[in-house]
């Protein structure tokens, strides 16, 4: 594992990634000391550019754009990083069962992934939300369920490809039971393909978030990066601010994920090392 | 006979930092002549596969030479620019790699991949190339050369692929060829007709040959000089019958001691037990599937009846398809078979499910071929050996304390416990895949292929290890392998199989003296250095 983060050091680009999302975890942290009144009170005068007094200007509500920016940040990580993960997690599930008992479950389950994947995920995401009535929540449970099939797959092509090694028949022959040999033996060794995927999916769960917040499909009650720029999208062309900062937010966060991806799964990967 | 093909004076490879050692080679010096055979003998990581990628200019990225000289044709290789050696590789110097599979383009036709070479080398037009392509193929002895060259690799064989190899090596004509390990992912009996081809093939052309490959047995049949790489250091060369029979530096004379002699050793014959393992009748066929109906079916196993008596040791030899490693794994109940039975120490267990498999599982064990693939890369060693019995309920400290001992009694040390198994070398792994096997104190071990993928000098102490604990334990061995000597060293009797049936089944002093079938025979006169070792092992007998 030191190796591999060796590994993932040498790429300049995937250190940058990991520094960007480092100052967006920091200002998470630090939110309620920078802006202690909260994202949605009115703090000054209606669309103020930006300036000394409102760093990134306000909002046609005399919101701060800057605390705004930095309460979406929570929230985009935060559901971001639980959506990923419960989609990596149930993925990983249903792809195991699939690739380790093959057969008639290998054929249910990966029907099911491909019916998930045939929906297009932003309209099966909305339909969810709609359905389960706006919330944090509802809208983690919603991007889980259209991003899993991918992981699901590829757990599935790994634990197929691992399947007939000679470790695993070891542990058939020392007795194991199926859940031994797929807790055991065979998900430690996809760990790092799994990792690498999993984190690709954290930035598209953030754009799928906006997504659905900008359609006004996210919790009312939390500020996130959709809702600002559809708040502002009215005054566009009178007041760029509102919409431009958090759009850029959007950018930096998922192009940044997208280059700690990349590097992990360079690190990781043992057949991309050895260039 | 004495002209000078290539000169390799003083050639030093370095290796990136971090490596077990700074260079691969180290101040290499070798002369090749037209119309000689060298073979450069070595054990796995000695630098012999490098230093024939050097004289190709094919080292790869972060190794280079760093001093010496390659001098071929009055031209210096090493100074070489990528452009010239472009001209010479396939034109003047021809190569023949280990695995045909991979050398060839799958999505070409043979003859398209042969004619591709005559087109950028030769001005000749399409016709003649043709032409060529098909007299090339004749020239390697492939049956129906025309259709042959329309054919795409996967259709044919892996002798037949290794033929289509050197007929596209030779096309040209090349002063040189190099071949690294041809003959070591093929059967002996092709081996065999390999080795002849390339011996006969040289001869007429009068090309110098530079022969990679870590088996005496090859060497002694196909050398005129023998160069010995140990650690990147060249500590012996000379004709063949010198090194092969009075060989000078202690290295090449540890190698010769480990070549399995083709010879029945001394042994006192332990009475037969009772039976502990018995397949009866037992049958596996592999159907495949097609959109219309049934397709092809291939039958893995065609009715075999066997028996493995207490304290004995059977051989079960064949080539590759030949439905050993099928066998072997119906008996362990790792593969299912379609009908048939086996019956582990009184108990018919071909058609247990797995819960009730489990007791049964402690009796018999298994070890394998690949001890690379044979243990979890993201497990402890200790707990590699100790999840057998964790499984069948010992606690956790008892199990652990047993893999430790158990590593005493592979010969490892108990240090190795909390490692991980990269860090072991081959014959280190295939220990450790020994204690895990014993690991569950079982009456029957089966015996996959174990000293396949071993380095010679390491395959006798693993064999030794083998037999060694199977007469301390009084287990009764199952060994599955493809090479005849080694089944004589270690096996009481001997089963030889062909096509999924056992052809001949009889002890191994009679299998040797008086083999009764046509193919035992074959495999017998396929055997690399048949000859050689046959006369050495009359020397060794008093």
């Amino acid at each position: 594992m030191r190796a591999a983060l060796k590994r993932f050091a040498r790429n300049r680009m995937a250190v940058l990634g990991a520094c960007i999302i480092g100052v967006v975890a920091l200002l998470t942290a630090l939110a309620p000391l920078l802006y202690p009144a909260g994202a949605f009170t009115l703090a000054g005068p209606p669309l103020q550019p930006p300036g000394m007094r409102y760093l990134l200007g306000t909002d046609a509500l005399g919101r701060d754009v800057a605390a705004g920016v930095v309460a979406g940040a929570r929230t985009s990580l935060l559901i971001g990083l639980s959506a990923a993960l419960s989609a990596v997690l149930f993925g990983s599930l249903i792809g195991a069962l699939a690739g380790y008992y093959r057969g008639a479950t290998d054929i249910v389950l990966m029907r099911l992934t491909e019916f998930f994947q045939t929906i297009p995920a932003f309209l099966l995401a909305m339909l969810l939300v709609v359905i389960l009535s706006p919330s944090v929540l509802s809208v983690i449970i919603a991007i889980s369920a259209v991003s899993w099939p991918g992981i699901a797959r590829l757990v599935r092509g790994e634990f197929v490809a691992l399947g007939g090694r000679e470790f695993v028949l070891a542990s058939i022959g020392l007795g194991a039971s199926g859940p031994r040999i797929i807790f055991r033996h065979l998900l430690p060794n996809c760990v790092s393909s799994i990792i690498a995927v999993g984190s690709l999916l954290v930035a598209s769960a953030i754009l799928l978030e906006s997504g659905l917040a900008f359609l006004g499909l996210g919790d009312p009650n939390v500020m996130s990066w959709g809702l600002l720029i559809s708040a502002g999208r009215v005054t566009l062309r009178s007041a760029w601010w509102v919409c431009t900062f958090p759009g850029i937010a959007i950018l930096l966060t998922v192009l940044s994920i997208n280059l700690i991806g990349d590097g992990l799964n360079e690190a990781l990967n043992p057949r991309l090392r050895e260039r | 006979m004495s002209d000078v093909v290539l000169d390799i004076a003083n050639l030093t490879i370095g290796l990136p930092p971090g490596a077990d050692r700074a260079s691969a080679v180290q101040g290499m010096n070798l002369v090749l002549r037209a119309g000689e055979v060298t073979c450069l003998v070595g054990e796995s990581g000695s630098g012999k596969s490098l230093a024939a990628r050097a004289v190709l200019g094919l080292l790869p990225p972060r190794v280079g030479v760093s001093a010496g000289s390659i001098m071929f044709d009055g031209q210096d290789l090493t100074k070489a620019t990528p452009a010239q050696l472009a001209r010479i590789r396939g034109a003047r110097i021809g190569m023949i790699f280990q695995e045909p599979m991979t050398a060839l383009n799958p999505l070409h036709s043979i003859g398209r991949q042969i004619e591709e070479v005559l087109s950028i080398h030769t001005p000749l037009d399409r016709r003649a190339r043709r032409e060529k392509v098909v007299a090339l193929l004749a020239d390697v002895h492939l049956p129906d050369p025309a259709q042959i060259a329309r054919s795409f690799p996967h259709q044919l064989s892996g002798g037949q692929r290794q033929r289509a190899m050197i007929a596209m090596a030779l096309a040209l004509d090349p002063k040189l060829l190099i071949a690294d390990e041809p003959t070591t992912a093929l059967d002996v009996t092709t081996q065999a007709q390999i080795l002849h081809l390339i011996h006969e093939l040289q001869r007429s052309h009068g090309t110098a040959v530079l022969f990679i490959t870590h088996d005496f047995g090859v060497v002694a049949d196909i050398a005129d000089q023998v160069a010995v790489l140990q650690r990147g250091v060249l500590v012996e060369a000379g004709p063949r019958d010198a090194v092969l029979n009075d060989p000078q530096h202690p290295y090449t004379q540890a190698l010769l001691a480990a070549v399995p002699r083709l010879v029945v050793p001394q042994r006192t014959a332990e009475k037969p037990g009772i039976v502990m393992l018995e397949s009866i009748k037992a049958r596996k066929e592999y159907r495949q599937k097609s959109l219309f109906g049934r397709g092809r079916s291939t039958v893995a196993l065609d009715g075999v009846s066997v028996t493995l008596r207490r304290g004995e040791t059977l051989g079960l030899v064949g080539e590759s398809g030949s439905g050993k490693s099928t066998l072997a794994r119906a008996m362990t109940r790792l593969l299912s078979i379609d009908s048939g039975d086996i019956v582990l120490d009184g108990d018919e267990i071909t058609r247990l499910p797995q819960r009730l498999m489990r007791p049964h599982r402690q009796k018999i064990q298994m070890i394998f071929q690949d001890p690379y693939a044979s243990l979890n890369p993201r497990q402890k060693v200790v707990d590699v050996i100790a999840e057998g019995p964790i499984i069948h309920g010992l606690p956790r400290p008892e199990a652990e304390a047993r893999a430790r001992e158990l590593l005493g009694l592979v010969g490892l040390d108990p240090s190795a416990a909390d490692r991980y198994p990269h860090e072991f070398s081959g014959g280190q792994r295939q220990r450790i895949g020994i204690a895990r096997a014993l690991a569950l104190r079982p009456q029957v071990l089966v015996a996959d292929e174990p000293v396949s993928a071993l380095d010679v000098s390491v395959q006798a102490q693993v064999l030794a290890l083998l037999a060694d604990i199977k007469a301390r334990l009084q287990l009764s061995l199952l060994f599955v392998t493809h090479d005849l000597r080694v089944a004589l060293q270690i096996c009481d009797r001997i089963a030889v199989m062909r096509h999924g049936a056992i052809v001949e089944l009889a002890d191994t002093v009679d299998i040797y003296h008086s083999p009764q079938h046509p193919y035992t025979k074959a495999l017998f006169a396929a055997v690399p250095g048949a000859a050689w070792l046959q006369k050495e092992a009359a020397y060794a007998a008093p």
